[in-house]
């Protein structure tokens, strides 16, 4: 039982968890979606001043943000307690995909090292690639009205058409880096 | 007191995604290259756990804690919005290979330079709110 717990879960447990966790915020009387916190902070931090968009009461989202911590502490104890430090059974086409873009000791970690250790983010293009990427997220998935949990997960589990259109464009954008623009930005 | 429950689902949350490794970029390009079943299981059983749940739940009228009969928000239907945007956000995750949820666990897994992205995401946010009127929606 232990050891099962500390090596990677398969998906069939973790998915049905995940569906547990927004069951969970949806008996508290709240819904599932990460990214509106993205936006409770844009307003705590004064963004009101420059968009009615922020202006709303935040401290009413505190409970969000709470979940956030929550997650924070998980993934802390998720590594520190639950983990035998197995390497991720990727397929063989991502590792020899990987490879050919200069990518080594796959799986070895969570991140790849390649764009997450201090050494490649320090430099311009690792520091680019970072703020590109978090930039796309933040400005997308507000304008899509919600992220994986809110759309992929809630929205389509309430059958929202508007949630189907979003999970269509995160596989056309996510598609397209990549097929086309990873390929280009890591060529060894 | 009241907030010790969403601090437990989040923790529970954050355990999960990392132990599914979602929360890997790995995972995310192999997804992304349909060279595994494991993110489509996890978001298909993810799904089809939560429709039945809002299946059952609308059809016995189940109250959440706070007394209100479950009846999830209706999302709003700017299609236009929804699509663009969701296309700008695959462009980020498939790149960070983190969306909103993973970014705040890798920060609790100790990869603290995913604090560049998560300023970003901020900063992205914002600028969205600037120009929310500007864009088709």
């Amino acid at each position: 039982m232990m050891e099962s717990l500390l090596q990677p879960w398969p998906w069939y447990v973790s998915g049905p968890l995940i569906a547990l966790t927004m069951i969970f915020l949806v008996f508290f009387g709240k819904s599932f979606g990460m990214s509106s916190n993205l936006k409770t902070l844009c307003s705590m931090g004064g963004a009101g001043k420059y968009a009615d968009f922020f202006k709303f009461d935040w401290k009413s989202e505190r409970w969000n943000l709470t979940v956030v911590l929550g997650a924070i502490i998980g993934g802390f104890i998720a590594v520190r307690f639950l983990s035998d430090g197995s390497i991720i059974n990727l397929s063989e086409n991502t590792i020899t995909d990987l490879n050919k873009l200069g990518f080594k000791n796959l799986g070895a970690t969570i991140l790849p090292p390649e764009i997450y250790s201090w050494d490649a983010v320090l430099s311009l293009k690792g520091i680019a690639i970072l703020v590109i990427a978090g930039f796309l997220v933040g400005f997308g998935t507000r304008y899509a009205g919600g992220c994986t949990s809110g759309h992929a997960i809630s929205g389509l589990s309430n059958l929202q058409l508007p949630s189907l259109f979003a999970v269509i464009g995160f596989f056309i954008g996510g598609l397209v880096m990549t097929f086309f623009i990873l390929p280009l930005i890591f060529n060894p | 007191m009241k907030f010790l429950k969403f601090l437990g689902v989040g923790v529970f949350f954050g355990i999960v995604l990392v132990k599914s490794e979602a929360v890997s970029w790995y995972r995310i390009y192999e997804m992304f290259k349909f060279q595994s079943f494991h993110m489509y299981g996890i978001i298909g059983s993810a799904v089809t756990i939560g429709l039945l749940f809002f299946l059952i739940a609308k059809k016995l009228q189940l109250k959440s804690i706070e007394g209100q009969v479950i009846n999830p928000a209706e999302k709003d239907k700017n299609y236009k919005a929804n699509i663009l945007g969701g296309t700008i956000f695959g462009l980020g995750w498939a790149l960070a290979g983190a969306c909103p949820g993973p970014m705040y666990i890798l920060l609790g897994t100790g990869v603290f330079s995913i604090l560049i992205a998560i300023a970003a995401a901020l900063l992205g946010t914002f600028v969205y709110g600037l120009l929310k009127d500007k864009l088709p929606h």
